[in-house]
């Protein structure tokens, strides 16, 4: 019974970080339909952020979830009206000019913190069930995911901005000739996007050693599940990283870390070739 | 595709020469000889994105196959020519069964993307946790994160202890990207080629003219996979050692640059690019006052944003506007016709 609430924890968690990975992609390509292939070095960028201003003194749950979203976010908006402003609607040109951001922000992190490996305790101690041992700041990471779904739904279902950001995603000219700028939409959804990126860097920075590469790790993941999501935002998100969390779990139970890497990665090619147009693209249809 | 084959010919085999006889002056043949290999990597993905319009962001699959094919089976057989040819046959085979996948499965752009980008980080993950003593093919030990080092480098057919390697090696990789380079000058002038720019133009038109597109596009991804399988044994019989890293994001990434800086659509471009921002690579390398990564990615975003065309092609527009008008008028009209095609 000990062991099943512990597995039960794992999936969960595992399927928290994949929406946590996800969600700052997700936004972005949602709504813009842009791919930022310098997602993992926006999350790289957050666990930087808070890693020094932690190093400074600054509590760790400020530093999380205030001061590293806020940066990464004014990081984001800056890189929208320098480079993607210039490239809407070319797909393909995005992908290659994102890429090329993230080589960039490596290669600025490795100058100024070097290529070595730094880090921070997690805060929050663990605790046990029964005989086994349990993170305790895995329970936060989930919670903050929950957090972050639920908020999400809510802001796009119910606020007035919420409704904006819907309808410019639907059909931008509409939006336009009501008198919503859609260059300003779309610059507060990256700016957004950027943000939830950043948190998620931050919140995932205490489990890992960071390194100026360690975004790579992250972004094969978020591409992942948000391509494989399909076109509706919460919904898709959740029901890929569940899909993938437990795929991923499984195979980590029964055989090694490695092999349930790779089930992940082969489940994402299956189900693309099935499904080419996601989870949401054949199920759940018209959801947000 | 302008001008007549034989003028490619001629073109091709004066480059060859010249590569031959007044680069070793500048730089040392060690150096040019990695060059060459990037250059037919680059070439690979050139035909089969700049061609094909299929943007592959996992050519490093397929570069990576061929070096470790021909590592496990230069290690198994202990003479060069029959993994040479395996390390082409291969990864061909497999980028034939991955295309097919893809292609008729009617993936798309992004989804293809995706899909690649995964496949290489399958493998990166695979091969980078084979360490133990129980992965082995043969007599090869997978190696893990240590790679495949000691296996039978490239030697004349049939003698194993005659070796090719130095200048000799440096002169056999550079008439091997030549003569790739015909061939796929060769391939694009064919009917076949014809068809595969159509599909990169309009592939609704192509599939409604009589055309089956996705088999088409799955051999012309084959033989993208061919072409980088043979860069990747050439790699690997350069450094004598095959690692994980062959199969790296940060691998298929450049791959992708150089087709962008060099220019997409043509077949000079990618090869340039590859030889051009490599050997870059190489000599910021040698300073440590600003990264490499960060001047590669300011490279591609400032590509992106204000050169999208690329060198060549950019490099041909501004001959033709200054010289392409005042030749045509004097030696034959269509001249210019066929110069914007190569430019479209």
């Amino acid at each position: 019974m000990d062991y099943f609430f512990v597995i039960l924890i794992e999936i969960l968690y595992s399927i928290a970080s994949l929406v946590l990975i996800g969600a700052g992609l997700a936004i972005i390509f949602g709504m813009m339909k842009v791919i930022n292939l310098a997602h993992g070095e926006f999350m790289m960028l957050g666990g930087y952020v808070t890693i020094t201003s932690v190093n400074y003194g600054i509590n760790i749950f400020l530093s999380i979830l205030i001061i590293a979203p806020a940066t990464v976010g004014l990081i984001g908006l800056v890189v929208e009206r320098l480079v993607i402003r210039n490239l809407y609607s070319r797909l393909v040109d995005t992908m290659l000019a994102t890429w090329g951001l993230s080589l960039f922000f490596i290669g600025v992190v490795t100058m100024i913190f070097g290529n070595t490996t730094t880090g921070i305790s997690t805060p929050i101690p663990g605790f046990s069930i029964g005989t086994y041992q349990v993170g305790g700041y895995n329970i936060f990471i989930i919670m903050i995911s929950a957090f972050l779904l639920i908020s999400a739904y809510f802001i796009l279902k119910k606020t007035r901005a919420g409704l904006i950001a819907r309808g410019s995603m639907q059909s931008a000219e509409i939006a336009s000739a009501l008198g919503y700028s859609p260059d300003r939409v779309y610059m507060m959804t990256f700016f957004c996007g950027s943000a939830l990126t950043g948190l998620a860097g931050a919140v995932l920075a205490p489990l890992v050693g960071l390194v100026p590469s360690s975004g790579g790790a992250y972004i094969a993941k978020a591409f992942i599940t948000v391509i494989a999501g399909g076109p509706s935002l919460v919904v898709g998100l959740v029901s890929s990283a569940s899909l993938f969390g437990i795929v991923n779990q499984l195979f980590t139970f029964l055989y090694s870390p490695v092999v349930g890497e790779v089930a992940l990665l082969v489940a994402a090619v299956i189900l693309l070739r099935l499904l080419p147009r996601g989870i949401t693209g054949s199920f759940f249809k018209d959801r947000l | 595709m302008a001008g007549s084959f034989s003028r490619d010919v001629i073109a091709t085999i004066g480059l060859t020469v010249v590569v031959i006889w007044i680069l070793p002056y500048v730089i040392s043949t060690f150096t040019i000889t990695v060059l060459i290999v990037y250059g037919l990597l680059g070439l690979s993905l050139g035909l089969v994105w700049g061609y094909g319009g299929i943007l592959c962001f996992g050519q490093a699959v397929f570069f990576g196959i061929g070096a470790y094919t021909y590592a496990i089976s230069a290690i198994n057989i202990g003479e060069s020519t029959l993994p040479m040819l395996l390390s082409i046959i291969v990864p061909s085979l497999f980028a034939a069964l991955l295309g097919a996948m893809m292609f008729y499965g009617r993936l798309t752009d992004v989804y293809l993307g995706v899909i690649t980008l995964v496949v290489t980080l399958i493998f990166y993950r695979f091969i980078n946790s084979t360490a133990g003593p129980h992965y082995k093919i043969g007599n090869a030990q997978l190696g893990g994160f240590n790679g495949i080092p000691g296996f039978q480098t490239l030697n004349i057919p049939g003698q194993p202890s005659s070796y090719i390697w130095g200048d000799g090696y440096f002169y056999f990789c550079a008439v091997v990207l030549a003569i790739v380079y015909l061939g796929v000058s060769i391939l694009l002038r064919s009917d076949f080629g014809r068809i595969i720019v159509g599909i990169r133009e309009n592939e609704t038109r192509m599939s409604l003219l009589g055309y089956d597109v996705r088999a088409r596009k799955t051999i012309l991804f084959a033989i993208g996979g061919g072409i980088a399988g043979l860069s990747g044994a050439l790699f690997a019989n350069w450094g004598e050692i095959v690692t994980p890293s062959v199969f790296s994001l940060g691998q298929s990434a450049e791959i992708i640059l150089w087709c962008i800086v060099g220019g997409l659509g043509t077949r000079f471009g990618p090869i340039l690019g590859a030889a051009g921002l490599s050997y870059l690579k190489f000599l910021l390398g040698q300073q440590s006052f600003v990264d490499n990564t960060l001047i590669t990615g300011l490279i591609l975003v400032f590509f992106v944003l204000f050169l999208p065309k690329g060198i060549v092609p950019t490099i041909v527009n501004v001959w033709d506007l200054k010289f392409g008008r005042l030749l045509s008028d004097r030696f034959q009209k269509p001249r210019r016709n066929r110069k914007l095609r190569l430019n479209g």
